[in-house]
């Protein structure tokens, strides 16, 4: 009832203009809409493409393979391995993963399923805010808290198990995977969690209702009921919150070390494709290959971003969207 | 005969809604207590007392007692849990867990840890869903996920689980309301055969069901209990208004 | 006590631990970028623009950066606005073959995937072929790229939400999709259009890899938008990396000033779309 008195003005005008003009005007705007629509599809075509060409000429000297797999980076006498900085990305993201993941499940599992609602209705502002602060700000949190903090811890944890390799330290600085992958952790912690409650709400109360009602505990309706029905949810969050840290590039940049060595200790330093990309776009006009070389870095990083990304998006649309039908 | 419920001087509040009014009633055991009333009047809020559901909701605030067999299942210390296994809740749609049949039923054996070794649980399994009526129809696909089978199927399934855990009493809230027929027909076979050993207490809209059912009826009215008694008495020969009313299809 | 009780008990506290750690993080980064920023901030900080000798550690502050950043942002925003809105309202109004819509929906989210250093180096390649210079225009179409997806999706989910039969019944009374869109659409989704734009306002300004490359860094406030221009979060990556400490702490008081926008920013959305919640149909 209420929307008709709004609408009454839309009534008068639209009696008050000619037919004719409306539906040649709507068709118009329509079309005009249509090929802004367009807009999207050409941004990620043009994206892809333009880098593709731009990474010719050094795909035109190397060969794939001995570019992805080459361990030396030394542009000046032309040598161009980007294995280091795959591994990288891929030894930050990980860490990042293994911290972020346990403490954002649980977390997702308290405000959705446990929490008065009062503080789940506190708890999503907050998120927002964490998942808003700009990356570098989570730099200079990591300089100046996070980076000193692992340097004290990895000379403790040398000292009792340092003879196994994972935790040997040969850098005394704290510029390290660890510092970047905690970092990182906290910057897609606001990520996983909305997915992940996202998930949990696609599991009806009824069905929770039933398991309570024979007498589960809360915590046995989710082990069994809840958690197995919505695995395969959560583990696309959870790439979901990868294919962020993947490509994440300023706040990685700034403690992870940045040195080009296939680490092989959580204390090491590492270069990630982003941060080699962010560090070296002033000289890459003065040296040959260069450019092609620093391109080619940002197309590897966005197959692999876009992998992750394309995986997880396409799951989520199908049991977010399926459950809510 | 001692009663098997007894609540004593029951309100509930939803926020500022007052759900229920100072209701006291005593429930007989093995019997099956059909509870009428318009829609809104407090019959589920009521059923939902017994198994101590109301206290998921936030909002709901409760004074008075309720006690089974003499306990009162409010009383500090109580476990929730153990309430709601001496209370099987039969809800007006079946909610079958996501899993197999087999588990379906086996999943309340398992909670409470009723099956020390594992060949008890095919016996148990196989005893329940025959006690529901569903055995013959779904034993060759025991292992099959629950949610393949049809909704009165489904519904006998989740009696199935609720008999698993051997209740002593069955709350039935419109259990056959969203059922065709021959479902609901089967589920009140069923409940028929069952009130030997439950004590069973039915929500239903159905005049004719609580006629074919009842044993004692309660009639209730905007979260008042109105009157109780036999069937005899209470569908032959209201002494409420308001029960007549109902009866003769006016609200 | 029952062994599935200790169970849940423990796990209870596993996740109130959890989530106390998750907001424990957020505190701790606030609590961090206050104390370091707070002590090096003064007012000229933010009224100057850096004066001879500055990255030594003499007079000068970073209005040039807090301007450059709000016109980077605010020109990023209005035109990503252009292109993001008709998405939406076409993605409600005109979208009969549903299919197309989905379609459209998912470059999006795809686009959003792309890492902001992606869209500063393809930014760069970009203006290599049109022959032109880092820039305030240059950061400003970048910045688009990455504001698009965020804005338009943000766009999408509140226009989506909106109760079908309202927009029926602007058929019924004889509304053509052109007029739906602009009368109906548009008012009611006011408030959720408004939260999208500052969303991605929030975090164009607090972008800057893409920036890095494309819109440079000077010490001017830009006059043209030929002209390169100075950003806050550039602002705090250059000045962390100097080696002189009062340099290092104005980059943590740059620092402070992004955090203070971005939280005005996040504020000011959920304070305006309650406000003007009240002026639509619920
Ligand atoms: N979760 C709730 N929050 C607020 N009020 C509620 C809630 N559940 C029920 N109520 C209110 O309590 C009153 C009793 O509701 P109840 O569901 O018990 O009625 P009922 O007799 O089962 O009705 P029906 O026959 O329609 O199922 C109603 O006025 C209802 O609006
Ligand atoms: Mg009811």
């Amino acid at each position: 009832m209420k929307a008709r008195r709004v609408l009454q003005p839309i009534w008068f005008s639209s009696v008050l203009l000619p037919f004719l003009n409306r539906r040649v005007k709507d068709r118009f705007v329509g079309g005009a809409f249509f090929l802004i629509t367009i807009l999207p599809f050409a941004i990620l075509l043009v994206v892809i493409v333009s880098l593709i060409l731009r990474t010719q000429p050094i795909l035109s000297a190397h060969s794939i393979g001995e570019l992805l797999t080459g361990q030396k980076w030394y542009p000046l006498k032309g040598q161009f391995g980007f294995f280091p900085f795959i591994a990288g990305t891929f030894w930050v993201t990980f860490m990042a993963l293994i911290l972020a993941v346990p403490p954002c499940l649980l977390s997702a599992i308290y405000l959705s399923e446990y929490c008065r609602p009062r503080i789940s209705a506190v708890a999503k502002p907050l998120l927002d805010l964490l998942a808003g602060i700009p990356s570098v700000v989570y730099g200079v949190w990591g300089m100046v808290a996070i980076v000193p903090l692992v340097q004290v811890f990895s000379s403790h944890v040398n000292k009792w198990l340092g003879f196994i390799p994972l935790f040997s330290k040969n850098n005394p600085t704290g510029y390290s995977i660890l510092s970047g992958g905690i970092v990182l952790a906290v910057m897609i912690t606001p990520f996983i969690i909305a997915v992940t409650c996202e998930v949990l709400r696609t599991v009806p109360d009824g069905t929770r209702l039933a398991s309570l009602a024979l007498g589960a505990t809360k915590w046995q309706t989710i082990k069994y009921v809840v958690l197995p029905q919505t695995r395969s949810g959560i583990f696309a969050g959870v790439v979901f919150g990868a294919s962020r840290a993947l490509g994440e590039t300023m706040a990685v940049l700034m403690v992870v070390g940045n040195v080009a060595k296939v680490p092989s200790s959580i204390f090491d330093p590492a270069y990630p494709l982003p941060a080699l990309i962010a560090n070296n776009y002033g000289e890459m006009m003065s040296i040959p290959l260069y450019d092609a070389a620093l391109l080619g870095a940002a197309l590897v990083l966005l197959i692999i971003v876009l992998f992750f990304n394309l995986i997880s998006t396409i799951a989520l649309r199908h049991i977010i969207g399926r459950s809510k039908i | 005969m001692e009663p098997h419920i007894q609540v004593r001087d029951l309100n509930v509040y939803y926020e500022k809604i007052h759900a229920l009014k100072d209701i006291d009633l005593e429930i007989p055991r093995h019997q099956i207590t059909v509870i009428m009333g318009p829609s809104g009047c407090g019959k589920t809020t009521l059923l939902k007392s017994l198994n101590r559901f109301l206290e998921l909701n936030e909002s709901t605030r409760m004074s008075g007692n309720i006690l089974i067999d003499g306990e009162d299942i409010y009383a500090l210390g109580v476990d929730v849990t153990e309430v709601r296994k001496k209370a099987g809740l039969l809800a007006q749609h079946p909610f079958p867990l996501p899993m197999s049949i087999y588990d379906n039923v086996a999943y309340g054996l398992r909670i409470h840890g009723m099956c020390p070794n594992g060949r008890s649980v095919d016996a148990k399994v196989q005893h329940y869903l025959l006690e529901a009526g569903l055995w013959e129809e779904v034993k060759d696909r025991l292992h099959f996920p629950a949610t393949g089978l049809s909704v009165g199927q489904q519904q006998r399934l989740c009696l199935a689980r609720g008999l698993a855990i051997e209740p002593e009493i069955l709350l039935g809230d419109e259990p056959t309301s969203a059922l065709d027929p021959i479902s609901a027909q089967h589920i009140e076979n069923r409940l028929m055969d069952l009130k030997n050993e439950y004590t069973i207490i039915l929500v239903t809209h159905i005049l004719r069901q609580a006629k074919r059912l009842a044993d004692y009826v309660v009639f209730m009215y905007l979260g008042k209990v109105i009157e109780s008694g036999l069937p005899g008495e209470i569908f032959d020969n209201p002494q409420e208004e308001r029960t007549l009313a109902y009866l003769e299809g006016q609200f | 006590m029952k062994k599935s009780q200790i169970e849940e008990g423990i796990v209870k506290g596993f996740m109130l631990l959890s989530f106390s750690l998750v907001v424990c993080s957020l505190g701790f980064i606030l609590v961090t970028v206050i104390v370091k920023g707070l002590p090096a901030l003064n007012l000229d900080m933010l009224i100057q623009t850096p004066k001879g000798g500055y990255y030594l550690g003499k007079e000068g502050g970073i209005l040039n950066a807090i301007v450059g950043s709000l016109y980077l942002a605010g020109g990023a925003t209005l035109l990503a606005l252009v292109f993001s809105l008709p998405i939406a309202l076409f993605l409600k109004t005109y979208s009969r073959r549903k299919w197309w819509a989905d379609y459209v929906r998912l470059s999006l989210d795809i686009l959003w995937g792309i890492p902001s250093i992606v869209y500063g180096a393809f930014g760069f390649t970009l203006m290599l072929a049109l022959g032109l210079r880092a820039s305030l225009l240059g950061g400003i179409i970048v910045l688009a790229l990455l504001e698009l997806p965020i804005m338009t999706r943000g766009m999408d989910e509140v226009i989506r939400r909106m109760p079908i039969d309202m927009e029926e019944a602007a058929y019924a009374l004889g509304a053509t999709r052109f007029e739906t869109a602009m009368h109906v659409v548009l008012r009611q989704m006011l408030p959720g259009i408004v939260t999208a734009i500052l969303l991605a306002f929030g975090r164009g300004i607090g972008d800057a890899a893409s920036v890095l490359f494309t819109a440079g860094y000077t010490d001017r406030i830009p006059n043209s938008l030929l002209r390169p221009v100075a950003s806050l979060p550039l602002a705090v990556f250059f000045q962390l990396g100097t080696p002189f400490p009062e340099v290092q702490n104005r980059a943590y008081a740059a620092a402070l000033v992004l955090t203070v926008i971005i939280l005005v920013v996040s504020l000011g959305s959920r304070w305006l779309s309650a406000r003007m919640g009240r002026y639509t149909i619920k």
